[in-house]
């Protein structure tokens, strides 16, 4: 086994007053390899975001605060470092872009300026040197003549431009890994199909890992080697991409998997999953999928259910299909 | 032409913005719905994709005149709706429904189920007492899966899908013979997406209304529609039935649009045609084919002559110079020769 160059354990983030706090992520666990590329699926309000927040200790606290786990980068636990050294890491270690691209850009500064002032603050660079580096990767992303763009303002390019330069100015320093949360969610298909394979080329030319959060199973099947399945503030599969699309083991990941239309299915009706989605944290015990699984048993709505190992690249967390795989599945000790 | 139940005819809406009056400043002009031509049949679900700001919404509003056009004609049945007086055309409208992307936004907070759902029945004068009225409102919960028990409860408390389905049930109460639907599922969590695909799909077939189904998911699309129309910069640039349009693309925008969608599944991954660059502005639409600054088979004709919508197989029909009419299958045209 590899050190994974992240390691998310046990996490758990609470919102709202001490007494009576919503735990709306709890006991989030998974890795990514070095170079790799791993997604988180779920619904929306599932806390995918707050899990990608955390991991830069991006959570603004108050309301919120993280209560419990540890996060690893490299072997050390970042939520152990003082705070002061986290801006150190954001951007030179580990970078992050988010869905809407127009908020997390300045827009009263030019394009150039913007990805110059983020080689500052980590790299001590003259200024000729920098304005190339910015040259070469706006080159990188694709923005055609990037030599006469610099001079540009964000919103003189379009929504899939803007999302590109995002991306040219939070791979700048070279981090290690890339968190990129719905990045082409505001973006339409053939521009998405743009940025797709932007980060492809990326993977390949840099080698950067990726955490790719996304509701679309497309997009994370096109990018990803190992998926994070999560349903109401917890993790209930985690596997590689094969496993998930072909032998999906939690009831909610076959019943979602069942429930997107495909491009080459002739099926009538499709099969839909009974109720909506509980808020994250209002299921106080037994298995959050409990009240609109096919499979439960009287003590899915008492114990909640552990991860279980389904053979080394694996785990989901349901009773059922743990006891009908029987030897195989073993419980994983947190 | 009886089978249909709409058809326009070069149907075109131009919104103007900034008038003229300001300082001989020459007013802005977005061309949202240009010279679009095409019949939705009875019963039949006519899709209708495309990018964002392309018109899909705007020739949605035309059909049911929600807006007027500024160009072109529209029929509903027989009768031509584009001049109708407003008195007629409101009589009119009980056949025309429409169901919206956002079911927050479209339904007023302030009001009941029974309200909301009822509106259309009281602006028809279709019940006669209010017991009429609550019992055709508990008969429409029950057809769209909402207990009449939620009645008086008001559309805050109910979730995405909840309040997507009260949305259905307002717009089938007075058995509308058509319906636009706006991108009814695109706001919607993905497992209960599927909930109302299927829903919509039996409520079409036990009551047979016809569909303009508005989408930019085409897995969705191809589950749900018969035809599909495909939009780029306010123009129509391909149409035809389901199984041609996804199986044999004629038009190189719709070839790009449909390899370009990721498929979920790890082994197929698609060799994506990549476009250059983004969609124009529609305020200023390309010359020629609108879509030649980005197509990948263009030449020297594209810039300059507007290739007109023409049959290029059974039912199908394309706006490219080159879109090959009834194309002969590869396989059999060619002897195969081992590489
Ligand atoms: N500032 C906050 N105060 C209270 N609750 C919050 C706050 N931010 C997020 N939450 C709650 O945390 C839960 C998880 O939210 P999160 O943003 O991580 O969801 P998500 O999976 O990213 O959803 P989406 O797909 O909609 O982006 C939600 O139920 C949300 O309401
Ligand atoms: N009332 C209006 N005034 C001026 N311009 C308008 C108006 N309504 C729409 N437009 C413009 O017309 C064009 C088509 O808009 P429309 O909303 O029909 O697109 P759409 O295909 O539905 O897009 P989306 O997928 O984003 O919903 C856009 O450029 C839009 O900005
Ligand atoms: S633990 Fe029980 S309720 Fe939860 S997914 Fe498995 S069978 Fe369903
Ligand atoms: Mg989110
Ligand atoms: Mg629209």
């Amino acid at each position: 086994m590899t050190v994974p160059l992240l390691k998310v354990d046990n996490l758990a983030v609470e919102f709202g007053p001490k007494a009576n706090p919503i735990r709306v992520v709890d006991g989030v666990s998974f890795e990514i390899p070095p170079a790799g590329a791993v997604g988180i699926v779920g619904e929306s309000g599932s806390g995918k975001s707050i899990t990608s927040l955390s991991i830069l200790r991006l959570i603004s606290e108050p309301p919120g605060r993280i209560v419990q786990g540890r996060i690893e980068f490299n072997g050390v636990n970042l939520l152990d470092l003082p705070r002061s050294e986290m801006p150190d890491i954001r951007g030179r270690d580990i970078a992050m872009i988010f869905q809407e691209p127009m908020s997390s850009l300045n827009p009263v500064m030019t394009i150039g300026d913007q990805i110059g002032e983020a080689i500052k603050l980590h790299e001590d660079m003259p200024g000729e040197k920098r304005r190339e580096r910015v040259i070469e990767m706006l080159r990188l992303v694709g923005i055609p003549d990037p030599a006469g763009r610099l001079d540009s303002y964000p919103h003189q390019f379009s929504g899939g431009m803007r999302q590109r330069v995002m991306i040219a100015m939070a791979l700048v320093c070279n981090p290690k890994l890339l968190i990129a949360d719905e990045p082409t969610t505001a973006l339409d298909v053939t521009i998405q199909a743009q940025v797709l394979d932007l980060m492809h080329k990326l993977r390949r030319t840099l080698n950067t890992a990726v955490l790719l959060i996304s509701h679309d199973l497309g997009v994370i099947a096109d990018v990803c080697e190992r998926v994070v399945v999560m349903y109401a503030g917890r993790v209930v599969e985690e596997a590689d991409i094969r496993s998930i699309f072909r032998n999906p083991q939690h009831p909610y990941t076959r019943g979602l998997l069942q429930s997107i239309p495909k491009l080459d299915d002739d099926r009538d009706r499709l099969y839909q999953i009974p109720g909506s989605v509980p808020l994250a944290g209002s299921v106080k015990k037994g298995c959050p999928f409990y009240q609109r699984c096919s499979l439960r048993i009287d003590k899915c709505a008492q114990e909640m259910p552990p991860m279980f190992s389904f053979g080394p690249d694996q785990r989901a967390a349901c009773w059922v299909t743990a006891g009908q795989a029987d030897a195989k599945a073993k419980e994983v000790a947190l | 032409m009886t089978d249909s139940i709409i058809r326009v005819e070069d149907l075109g809406k131009t919104f103007r913005s900034g008038s003229s009056l300001s300082l001989g400043k020459p007013a802005d002009e977005v061309r949202a719905v240009d010279g679009c031509s095409f019949s939705v049949n009875h019963g039949e679900t006519l899709a209708l994709v495309g990018e964002s700001g392309c018109g899909k919404s705007t020739l949605g509003r035309l059909l049911l005149r929600l807006i007027d056009p500024t160009a072109g004609k529209i029929f509903f049945e027989n009768t031509e709706l584009t001049h109708l007086p407003a008195g007629r055309m409101r009589d009119m409208r009980r056949h025309l429904q429409m169901i919206f992307q956002d079911p927050y936004g479209s339904l007023s907070p302030r009001r009941t189920v029974a309200q909301i759902i009822a509106e259309p029945l009281d602006v028809f004068g279709i019940v006669r007492s209010r017991r009429e009225r609550r019992d055709r409102v508990a008969d429409l919960m029950n057809q769209v899966g909402l207990s009449p028990s939620f009645m008086d409860r008001h559309p805050r408390q109910f979730s995405g899908g909840q309040r997507q389905r009260i949305g259905i049930a307002r717009a089938i109460a007075v058995d509308p013979s058509f319906i636009v639907a706006d991108e009814p599922v695109s706001a919607l969590d993905v497992s209960v997406q599927a909930q109302i695909i299927n829903l919509m799909q039996d409520l079409q077939r036990q009551k047979n209304f016809s569909f303009l189904f508005i989408a930019h998911d085409l897995a969705v699309v191809r589950h749900i529609a018969d035809r599909v129309a495909v939009m780029y910069l306010g123009r129509i640039v391909e149409i035809g039935p389901k199984k041609q349009i996804y199986g044999m693309p004629q038009h190189p925008y719709t070839q790009a649009l449909l390899s370009a969608a990721p498929e979920p599944d790890p082994d197929r991954k698609a060799r994506r045609i990549i476009l250059e660059g983004d969609v124009p502005s529609p305020k200023r639409v390309p010359s020629g084919c609108s879509f030649h600054t980005r197509c990948p088979i263009r030449q020297d004709i594209c810039s300059v002559e507007r290739p007109p919508l023409r049959e290029v197989a059974t039912g199908q029909l394309a706006a490219c110079h080159f879109a090959n009419p009834f194309p002969i299958p590869v396989a059999k045209a060619v002897p195969v020769v081992p590489a």
